[in-house]
């Protein structure tokens, strides 16, 4: 393994094991990164050809593969995040190494056997056997429930070694303290998702217990981990500095993200009081996102830019801007229950989500690879810098706003046609989908997710090159 | 619980305030722990409500509820029509006329059993990643919310499938979704079983029988579409 990693992060052998495992965790995250990219765009094909793999893939089961590689790709990043900086925030090297390599190993050959049964065997019956067995057939978190149990060993595994090296270390910093709450949270959260009723009202209820709880909550407090952790490390930020901040964006992430749930609980069966405490608490989940901005814009500011890791600082502010935008912006666009009456269930969903999770996390993972990468090819400095990883940062932004534009003016005729001025039924729905303001940006969509698959390949192939040779440059303003 | 949306927000925003401040009385507003002890403080709150929330939810929710209907009500006609006292449209089940499915009326049990089956049925052929279902999962097919109602049924897909019954052409649509394409976006046949076809068709009729709070507005009320 130690050769393979290598191969394409360079000379691993003096890194604490706890590093090691991190490298192995972000291997696979990159592979299936561009999973989740080449599923996205077979599905994106199937929105303007119908016909394409028709009988030997349909549609459900191309994107149950696309969001799924995505989450699965995304998580393995912040675990090898987790991994990465243990070493460095407790001393000493993470306890329990062989114990977190065979999670790693459980968990990725987990993944791979998932997989193999999504693509080759789909769908089965409808009994226990396939929840169990084939697909839970629930968006986001379809792993079957023998998968599911896994993954909640595996946090276990992940957990104890957080733990146990804080507790030899006998240091807890601030950033650990939230680390090992978060932690518990996102874990507990999943087994919310692991049981069959059929009320889909409650189905759906806990449902996104796991979903929205993952991703607007506890997924945000640790990305608030890894990048405060990050900023010390690319910019110096004084760790008094990283932790008030920190603490600021739990409460606030916290304080608007848990009852901001309620966004969810408006069209499900559930009781009128949630459409004005989802309406007032999500309305209020971009504040801690612009904190986020403040925070990275006036450290960036304070150092003037210098930086020994241009790549880093630039993913830096793709995410803070990217998370605000995504997230923040385009999450309130849709969020009151107003509006989400005829938006909910369109292409705004698919607009919003694209930017989110490309803003908010894929960056998150982008930048804390990128000081892996300097960590270890160019301990010494001068600087971390290529050409190449300026063109598939600029690139990869170009096309996701491409896409999110693309679906934005798609989910506003759906919202305006096929719900407003339609009466939401399978005949509406077909005639907004043949008007030309939601055919045409599916050929955007298309269009700019094959450039956006392009650019990934720019991407990866700057991380097996930058830093090899050494850029002869001297520290100055990016 | 009888409080209303607004009691719920200014309860859990004072609370936090109030507590937050007791607790971080005398220091800095720039110290660190300032602003963890009002991170502790606004979270386990924000998480208490949550849990006083949700179990009120699951009581007003659960199957046999005013919100979430019992199974039987397959056995009843069901419409979709505008409430001027909450100002949204609801679905009316009219407990005085009869519309049995599949020319049969389920007992409670029967029913329970046939929709337990619907939903397992739903989830292993991934309905969600096409559908949406009360507005959730993805968007290349349309919402299944209220399709039980939807006109294109009756007007339709029963000449098309030469049926006598809108359930009857939910099932053999359901069974071969490849021989009825209406437009260049087919449903892929998932080798449904005619006892699952069926029991989806339950599913439906029920799903279509919870109230949503108006979601989707005035379904089947189409200015785009006249048949």
């Amino acid at each position: 393994m130690e050769r393979l990693l290598s191969k394409f992060w360079g000379d691993i052998s003096g890194l604490p094991e706890g590093k090691k495992i991190a490298l192995m965790y972000w291997t696979v995250a990159i592979v299936l990164f561009g999973a989740q990219l080449l599923f996205g765009v077979l599905a994106a094909i199937q929105y303007v050809n119908p016909d394409f793999l028709y009988t030997v893939m349909p549609f459900n089961i191309t994107r149950m593969l696309h969001i799924n590689a995505m989450v699965v790709w995304l998580i393995m990043g912040f675990i090898g995040g987790i991994y990465w900086l243990l070493p460095d925030e407790t001393g000493i090297d993470v306890v329990g190494a062989k114990l977190g390599k065979l999670g790693f190993y459980l968990l990725t050959g987990a993944v791979a056997v998932v997989v193999l049964v999504y693509l080759f065997i789909q769908i089965g019956k409808g009994n226990f056997f396939t929840l169990w067995f084939i697909n839970e057939g629930r968006e986001y978190i379809e792993a079957p429930r023998w998968a599911d149990l896994g993954i909640v060993a595996v946090m276990g595994i992940i957990y104890y070694n957080v733990l146990a090296t804080v507790l030899k270390a006998k240091r807890i910093t601030g950033l650990l303290g939230v680390l090992l709450i978060d932690l518990v949270a996102l874990a507990g959260l999943y087994i919310a998702g692991m049981f069959f009723t059929p009320n889909i009202t409650q189905d759906q209820y806990w449902w996104w217990w796991v979903v929205h709880l993952w991703v607007e909550a506890t997924w945000e407090v640790l990305v608030g981990v890894l990048m405060g952790w990050a900023l010390m490390h690319v910019l110096n930020t004084p760790r008094r500095i990283i932790e008030g901040w920190l603490y600021l964006e739990v409460l606030l992430v916290f304080g608007t993200g848990i009852l901001g749930l309620g966004h969810h609980y408006y069209w499900i069966g559930t009781p009128e009081y949630w459409l004005g405490i989802g309406g007032f608490f999500s309305s209020l989940e971009p504040l801690p996102l612009v904190a986020m901005i403040v925070h990275a814009v006036y450290d960036a500011g304070v150092h003037k830019l210098q930086t020994v890791n241009r790549p880093a600082l630039f993913f830096i502010f793709l995410q803070a801007f990217g998370n605000f935008f995504g997230a923040g912006v385009w999450g309130f666009m849709h969020t009151l229950p107003q509006i989400n009456l005829y938006s909910h269930g369109t292409q705004m969903a698919a607009s919003h989500g694209h930017l989110a999770f490309f803003g908010a996390y894929v960056a998150t993972n982008l930048v804390l690879m990128y000081i892996a990468l300097q960590y270890i090819r160019a301990p010494q400095g001068p600087i971390l810098d290529s050409k190449t990883w300026k063109i598939a940062y600029v690139g990869m932004i170009v096309a996701m706003v491409g896409m999110v534009g693309a679906l934005l003016v798609a989910g506003f005729a759906q919202t305006f046609f096929e719900r407003a001025v339609g009466g939401a039924t399978w005949q509406d729905y077909i005639v907004t989908q043949m008007h030309p303001w939601v055919k045409i940006p599916m050929y955007w969509r298309l269009g700019f997710g094959i450039l956006f698959l392009f650019f990934y390949f720019v991407l990866v192939y700057d991380m097996l090159t930058i830093g090899k040779k050494a850029v002869q440059t001297e520290v100055k303003p990016a | 619980m009888d409080f209303g949306w607004l009691d719920i927000t200014v309860a859990a925003l004072v609370l936090t305030a109030l507590i937050g401040a007791i607790w971080t009385r005398g220091r800095n507003w720039l110290d660190p722990e300032f602003w963890k002890r009002y991170a502790i403080v606004g979270s386990v709150i924000m998480f208490v409500f949550l849990w006083i929330l949700t179990f009120d939810t699951l009581k007003k929710t659960h199957i046999g509820s005013d919100r979430v209907p019992s199974p039987t009500v397959i056995n009843y006609k069901i419409t979709y029509e505008f409430d001027p006292s909450k100002g949204y449209y609801m679905p009316k089940i009219h407990k005085d006329q009869k519309e049995l499915l599949f020319g049969k009326e389920y007992s409670e049990e029967e029913a329970m059993k046939l929709l337990v089956k619907g939903k397992l049925v739903i989830q292993s052929r991934a309905c969600m990643n096409c559908h949406t279902l009360l507005g959730n999962g993805a968007y290349y097919a349309p919402d299944l919310t209220k399709a039980w109602l939807d006109p294109k049924w009756e007007k339709v897909m029963m000449p098309a499938t030469q049926s006598k019954t809108k359930e009857e052409a939910m099932v053999k649509f359901l069974m071969h979704p490849d021989k009825y394409a209406t437009w260049t976006r087919r449903m892929p046949n998932l080798g449904l079983s005619e006892d699952e076809a069926k029991a989806v068709v339950a599913y439906l009729k029920w799903m279509s029988a919870i109230n949503t709070n108006g979601f989707p507005d005035h379904f089947g009320e189409s200015k785009l579409v006249k048949f």
